[in-house]
């Protein structure tokens, strides 16, 4: 599976909403994250692409669309 | 190591309910609960924070049966003093009747109680029973317009209270473990009386640091979360404590909570989460271990660990 359809599944799995938002749409204005639901989309991330995100980068805006979420997962490798 | 003596407490007398903010923010009232757990909270009248935290310190005192007059130090937690300085903690030991110790304000918000705690459990030994006072009016911060209905349904007033004593109390400090990291101190904020927090940041990094210092404290002590009946943390949001307690692994009904009738009162509410506990459940086991945390702006966290005796 790539890196985006990895992404996407993560976002619909703790979203509990089988949506696909445009890569540069915000999740959290499209209603897919809340506060809540973002701590577990990171701990995901984690999990599936074997990083650990350090406090001082857990900026919601660095992850606020799928474009930035890839974004930040390059500059980790 | 020092001991808790006794916690007191004091909120407001008058209610302010979900129904009451709801038709003033045009949000529905169930809105406010799914979001916060906040049911109601207490709004100051008159009063000023040296007012509730008189209260409070009374009650503790009260509860540990010693006179203001053997206090050696008075640590007062409270960030929304309307006077920069002097903060409430000389007022206090002036209303005590104490004018020969010292009496230190500490204004890192919401962690103040259990930075105050923490640096009391340190000093005790040292100088003397310390009095902790953690004392809030949000409501005079969240309620000036434009309301923020996001921001103005969360806070309420109160005070809270802690007698730290250096060789007696009903629990004996095992431990504490405090911390700050500057890395988003804009992030939650009051500035020039306006009161800005980017709630996403807030509960990202609380999210996290919370559970890890818990975690961190106790494998200090060599226990795990789940020798930890109860859990006392800053009465910030029901569904942060929810999360904690998830990720910690335990029964969420293990963190003691009141957050529905006072809602979030910033530094007061842990001390007064606290004195509702040990009224409700006087009868401790000898030994049994509970633990603090709280997190707030800076952003400053921590925890503290006890056990009764």
């Amino acid at each position: 599976m790539d890196r985006r359809a990895t992404i996407l599944e993560i976002i619909q799995a703790v979203s509990k909403k089988k949506l696909a938002p445009a890569a540069d749409e915000s999740l959290f204005d499209s209603g897919l994250l809340d506060s809540f639901a973002l701590p577990d989309m990171l701990s995901a991330l984690e999990e599936s692409f074997g990083i650990k995100i350090p406090d001082s980068d857990l900026n919601p805006r660095k992850f606020d669309t799928i474009e930035r979420i890839e974004q930040y997962l390059e500059s980790r490798q | 190591m020092a001991y808790i003596a006794a916690f007191g407490a004091s909120v407001p007398e008058r209610v302010v309910t979900n129904d009451e903010l709801s038709a003033r923010l045009g949000r529905p009232a169930e809105w406010i609960k799914n979001v916060s757990g906040i049911e109601e909270r207490r709004h100051v009248a008159e009063e000023s924070v040296t007012d509730l935290a008189y209260a409070a310190a009374q009650v503790c005192l009260e509860n540990a049966g010693i006179e203001a007059s053997s206090l050696a130090m008075i640590l007062v937690s409270c960030s929304t003093s309307p006077r920069r300085f002097p903060g409430p903690a000389s007022a206090l030991a002036h209303r005590l009747g104490l004018t020969e110790i010292p009496a230190i304000d500490i204004t890192v918000a919401s962690a103040g109680s259990l930075v105050a705690m923490s640096l009391a459990a340190d000093l005790a030994d040292v100088r003397g029973p310390i009095l902790v006072v953690g004392t809030e009016i949000m409501s005079r911060i969240v309620l000036t317009e434009p309301l923020d209905p996001s921001v103005c349904i969360l806070f309420g007033d109160g005070a809270g209270a802690c007698l730290i004593h250096p060789d007696k109390g009903r629990a004996r400090i095992l431990g504490s473990l405090i911390a700050s990291d500057g890395n988003f101190s804009e992030d939650l904020r009051l500035e020039d009386s306006t009161f800005q927090m980017n709630g996403r940041s807030v509960i990202l990094q609380a999210s996290r640091k919370i559970p890890r210092v818990i975690a961190q404290l106790l494998d200090k002590h060599s226990l795990r979360a789940s020798d930890i009946k109860t859990f006392l943390m800053h009465q910030a949001n029901q569904n942060l404590m929810d999360r904690v307690a998830d990720a910690l692994h335990v029964e969420r009904t293990r963190f003691f909570s009141n957050i529905a009738r006072y809602g979030n009162t910033s530094s007061a509410s842990m001390l007064i989460a606290a004195a509702e506990w040990w009224r409700e459940s006087p009868a401790q086991s000898e030994g049994m271990p509970f633990c603090f945390a709280a997190f707030g702006a800076g952003f400053h966290w921590g925890a503290l660990l006890a056990e009764a005796v």
